[in-house]
């Protein structure tokens, strides 16, 4: 089912939580809801699920504008940022829940209920737990567990809030594959929210990045990667280096050095602020011909990892570039601790910086 | 092999260690030990035993005798309706207002919360004669009572109001820090998946709360049929009619009908014992359920 969500505003009393977010979700869909936190994506999930009135806006489930629908008729599964399992039924029975409490019309027996319930948990590979009690459980187990209860009502979509926030980093990463795997498994359209940008860029079809209230960018994980669309995005989605710098006809002049780039060709004289992402940054022993480099000394290494990680102090200003090469040419160049290099930027991109 | 012998010797010494620095020396346990029983044989213990002494001092007949009397017979009726009436009532009202306060936001819950309290800090004394004021003969609603043939004040209704009004603070004060403990995401992880507000309370929220509701409701109970000052303000003490068993303790007593007034003591005072059984039985299970919990965590 898709969701379109048209122009929602949500206020906490002075603080605005939500300020004219519109977005489509096209149906069976992976999207992450990315930002930091108290940027608003969970507010704007708990308005999707109906667990929050927005205070002006409209959610459409099809089509169909579904803003006055109550939560139960939705046909949402919701996945709580701490699983919210009933503490003192079996595991069994959360699952079974959806199902024990729906009409008498439409509730399916008890040898159904069972065949339903042993077959999610079965697809959450949990089925030996069925009689355990949630606190006896990892968090791991937990998640799962709280994602197969969202299943059994087999609802249109899926909505996950911080799906792994509360998991360690091992298991986090083992239940983001799965869940992806899972996902295309059932096709079942999903929005879930992190704050993590690795889990986002990882996991998703398509990126919701938010902040303060407003999204900032939507597009595929490459997309929103490779071409942010504000500082914000280019600073959240990754490291990156940032320099003050002046437009002047499609020329960004940071410091001495000038670099051409291929925007901006009208501007004159404008403040603005230049990014490069640490694996955009060349590193050379001598001078390029007329390549523009800054000249910089070698502070501190990180070789370890596939990446060697480099901080380079910029021989003309007091600012740090970070930079990341392969082992492979680590060890061509050579490099060591307080060695004199020429610093390319291989990939600027650069936004005008309007408060100026 | 040899790290064994090592670290049983360090533990050894760790416990050693944390015995001595952290408790005192046997001779002030004992003593603290003794004074907290004294203390509490002096003023609880004693008393207790002089009841059922007093109580049976003439011998098991006269005890069975004094119970079966009509009016203390009535009397026991009496406690035993009102409180019938008032705790249902008051545990409806106190699930009602802590699910209110507990799971949602709205203007004036504090004030809510400050007049269910109230209770708690009014003198039971005005509490009854509030009732007087309001239902008696020369009360706002006095005289509308009167030309309908209604008795609040001197008879049984008022004797529940003012028991109602007593008890009224337990449930709700039991059950309020709970429920914020616990918050409201079960309760919307039930709304999502299609459960109503009744299936939702009966399936969730009452199941998650028993310990606490159980615990409410025999402290109402408790206070329901001990209950002295309100209602005596109310009753009007007509033996027979409307003397519940504190009020009949009190008038056999200043009769120097002492086995008697011991007599129907004496059940009071059971029922405190059986109370506090419960009490413990209820905080014994609770505990039982955090540390398995616990250990299931861990």
């Amino acid at each position: 089912m898709s969701i379109e969500i048209r122009n929602i505003r949500k206020n906490f009393g002075s603080f605005s939580a939500l300020n004219d977010v519109s977005l489509d979700v096209p149906s069976g869909e992976l999207v992450a809801l990315l930002g930091p936190s108290g940027c608003g994506k969970t507010t704007l999930l708990r308005i999707i699920a109906g667990l929050e009135t927005p205070d002006s806006g409209s959610i459409h489930f099809h089509g169909e504008d579904a803003t006055a629908r109550q939560v139960r008729d939705r046909e949402v599964g919701f996945v709580f940022q701490h699983y919210a399992l009933f503490r003192h039924m079996t595991v069994f029975e959360n699952v079974a829940f959806g199902l024990r409490v729906r009409p008498k019309e439409t509730r399916p027996s008890d040898a159904e209920i069972k065949r339903r319930v042993h077959e999610l948990l079965e697809l959450v590979q949990l089925d030996w737990l069925a009689d355990r009690y949630p606190p006896q459980l990892s968090g791991g187990q937990r998640q799962r567990i709280a994602l197969a209860r969202a299943l059994a009502v087999e609802p249109k979509v899926l909505l996950l809030d911080e799906p792994f926030g509360a998991l360690d980093a091992k298991v986090r990463k083992e239940l983001r594959r799965w869940l992806r795997r899972l996902h295309d498994e059932l096709h079942i359209t999903s929005i879930f929210v992190t704050h993590d940008q690795e889990e986002a860029l990882e996991v998703a079809d398509r990126v919701v990045v938010i902040n303060k209230g407003r999204i900032e960018q939507v597009g595929s994980p490459q997309e929103v990667y490779d071409h942010p669309s504000s500082p914000f995005v280019y600073q959240f989605l990754g490291n990156v280096n940032q320099f003050q710098s002046h437009i002047h006809q499609g020329e960004a002049k940071i410091g001495d050095v000038g670099v051409k780039i291929d925007a901006h060709h009208e501007t004159q004289n404008c403040a603005a602020l230049a990014f490069v992402r640490p694996h955009d940054i060349e590193v050379f022993k001598e001078r390029q011909g007329d390549k523009p480099v800054f000249e910089a000394v070698v502070s501190y290494i990180h070789a370890i990892g596939p990446l060697v990680r480099l901080e380079l102090k910029r021989a003309d200003q007091e600012e740090l570039i970070e930079a990341e090469l392969t082992q492979v040419r680590f060890r061509e160049l050579g490099l060591v601790q307080g060695e004199h290099v020429f610093v390319y930027p291989r990939n600027v991109r650069v936004f005008l910086d309007k408060s100026a | 092999m040899s790290s064994a012998p090592i670290s049983q010797h360090s533990s050894y010494h760790k416990k050693v260690a944390r015995s001595r620095a952290t408790s005192e020396p046997i001779w002030i346990r004992w003593l603290l030990i003794g004074i907290t029983l004294m203390f509490l044989s002096l003023f609880l213990l004693v008393p207790l035993a002089a009841v059922f002494t007093e109580a049976l001092r003439k011998g098991f007949d006269t005890y069975i005798t004094a119970l079966s009397d009509p009016d203390a017979l009535s009397s026991i009726k009496l406690t035993l309706i009102a409180a019938a009436i008032a705790v249902p009532l008051n545990l409806v009202f106190g699930v009602a207002a802590a699910w209110a306060i507990a799971k949602f936001e709205f203007r004036g819950k504090s004030i809510l919360i400050t007049l269910i309290d109230l209770p708690f800090a009014v003198s039971p004394v005005i509490a009854g004669l509030i009732y007087v004021l309001i239902f008696g003969m020369q009360g706002w609603v006095g005289s509308t009572l009167i030309d309908h043939d209604l008795k609040v004040i001197f008879a049984i209704p008022g004797i529940v109001l003012a028991t109602v009004f007593v008890t009224f603070p337990f449930v709700a004060r039991e059950l309020i820090p709970l429920m914020q403990a616990q918050g409201k995401d079960e309760e919307e992880a039930g709304l999502v998946l299609g459960a109503s507000g009744w299936q939702i309370l009966w399936r969730i929220t009452l199941p998650n709360v028993k310990w606490g509701l159980l615990y409410g409701v025999i402290l109402t109970n408790a206070r329901a049929m001990g209950e002295f000052g309100a209602v005596s303000v109310v009753s009007g003490h007509i033996r027979g009619m409307t003397n519940t068993m504190p009020l009949h303790v009190e008038i056999l007593y200043n009769e120097y009908n002492y086995a008697a007034a011991f007599a129907v003591a004496s059940l009071l005072a059971l029922l405190a014992l059986v109370t506090l059984a419960l009490k413990s039985f209820i905080e014994w299970n609770v505990e039982r359920n955090a540390q398995q919990h616990e250990q299931s965590f861990n």
